[in-house]
């Protein structure tokens, strides 16, 4: 393992019912942090592949943990995305480095197929700050149902020279998903898109 | 019967705080459950009986929560409870999960009602049939798990409001490797007419502790104190 964590918080969310009405079956959602120290911490590098090489691992370790919280066959994961928080220390470039190159194709493997872009977010922030993954369908971009997001947020992290790392996986789509647009039994799943 | 809307589970690895890494990392976790406050936006005077209706819940999250710490119930060590009640409630609403949240953890964790009898004892009241237990208790054996109170924290508040639980050791409160907290937030809840229902557990003490006070192996009285 190259990156140096200090914690890891898995997190799932279940909703049952919303507007007084059941969600059949619910919709689960789960989120991995993990609490990683910036190697690149108050300097400017202009080489960042030690982070490149921490987002090939952190795909992986972060996804399994999102299918193993959720309890489901890779196979069964629906929509994903990620996102990283830089303490002050570092600058955005480090998120950059951890989840653009590399992250991507670790984590489909652990969600088996997708075709799809994994939407990502990235911010500077202290120890607490919270930040909304994007959430799309793995195999089709374009599934209305499956647009949202979930907060990822530790409680003391990040701080100066770390990182907060972060990989959401869900089962489902929105609770209630009634604004039309491309249809789960309508994805080819091949241009990542449709 | 109680209408669960969503739930939510927590579970944290702790390898280190920048002190040395203990061999095992401290997990801890937290299981929350949004439900209707059915008392929202009036003063109702009789809620108690709404415990009992809680009853079933306390025991589903404590089951829960093991389930997402991966852990068998003997490996707990902490506990504690909490609730955040939405704005259109009062923080009795909150209370009313004391003996529900505190007592189903418990008994999840291996509590039985003789442990009862037997804390009444070991604290010196004269417990008929709790005699031979106190006896052992002399002893110093341990006579049950999750002796303890569960301390708890409570509060009214806004969507995705946080609440620090603190967490004890669940056979001795005064056990100070154990006395620590963990925060939990539920990103959109409680609305106005919900609450945020909340149990959590730790599988050990802080990750650097190192103040000394009651060590686990020197709990003698075993009265869910020392």
């Amino acid at each position: 393992m190259i990156a140096a964590i200090r914690k890891l918080v898995v997190q799932v969310d279940e909703t049952r019912r919303d507007m007084g009405r059941p969600v059949e079956p619910p919709t689960r959602r789960a989120v991995a942090m993990a609490v990683i120290a910036n190697p690149f911490a108050g300097q400017y590098a202009e080489n960042l592949d030690t982070l490149i090489s921490i987002g090939e691992e952190l795909g992986q370790l972060l996804g399994a943990k999102c299918v193993a919280a959720l309890g489901i066959s890779p196979e069964a994961a629906h929509s994903y995305g990620k996102a990283a928080i830089v303490g002050e220390g570092g600058e955005l470039e480090h998120a950059a480095a951890i989840l653009h190159p590399k992250m991507g194709a670790t984590l489909r493997r652990e969600v088996s197929k997708g075709a799809a872009l994994v939407p990502s977010a990235k911010k500077m922030g202290g120890l607490g700050t919270a930040i909304d993954v994007p959430l799309g369908h793995k195999d089709a971009a374009f599934v209305r149902s499956h647009f949202d997001a979930i907060e990822a947020r530790v409680a003391d992290a990040p701080r100066r020279d770390e990182i907060v790392v972060a990989i959401a996986v869900t089962d489902s789509g929105r609770p209630h998903p009634r604004v039309g647009g491309l249809q789960v039994h309508e994805i080819q799943g091949k241009d990542g898109l449709r | 019967m109680i209408e669960i809307r969503r739930t939510f589970t927590h579970v944290e690895d702790i390898f280190h705080e920048f002190g040395p890494p203990p061999t095992t990392p401290l997990r801890r976790g937290a299981a929350a459950a949004v439900i209707t406050n059915v008392f929202a936006g009036r003063y109702v005077e009789d809620i108690a009986p709404f415990m009992e209706e809680l009853k079933p819940l306390g025991l589903e999250l404590a089951r829960r929560l093991l389930a997402a710490l991966e852990r068998p119930a003997g490996a707990i060590q902490g506990y504690g409870k909490a609730a955040v009640v939405g704005a259109a409630g009062e923080l009795e609403h909150g209370a009313l999960w004391h003996a529900p949240g505190g007592y189903g953890m418990r008994e999840v964790l291996g509590w039985t009602e003789g442990d009862a009898a037997l804390g009444a004892a070991a604290a010196g009241a004269t417990v008929a049939g709790a005699a031979a237990a106190a006896a052992d208790s002399a002893a110093g054996a341990q006579p049950g798990n999750a002796l303890a109170i569960v301390s708890s924290t409570k509060k009214v508040g806004g969507p995705g409001t946080a609440i620090d639980v603190p967490l004890t050791h669940l056979n001795a409160s005064y056990v100070r490797s154990h006395l620590d907290a963990i925060e939990v937030r539920v990103p959109g809840a409680p609305a106005a007419d919900e609450v945020v229902y909340i149990l959590v557990m730790s599988c050990g003490p802080r990750v650097h502790e190192r103040l000394g006070g009651l060590r686990v192996e020197q709990i003698e009285r075993w009265d869910g104190q020392k």
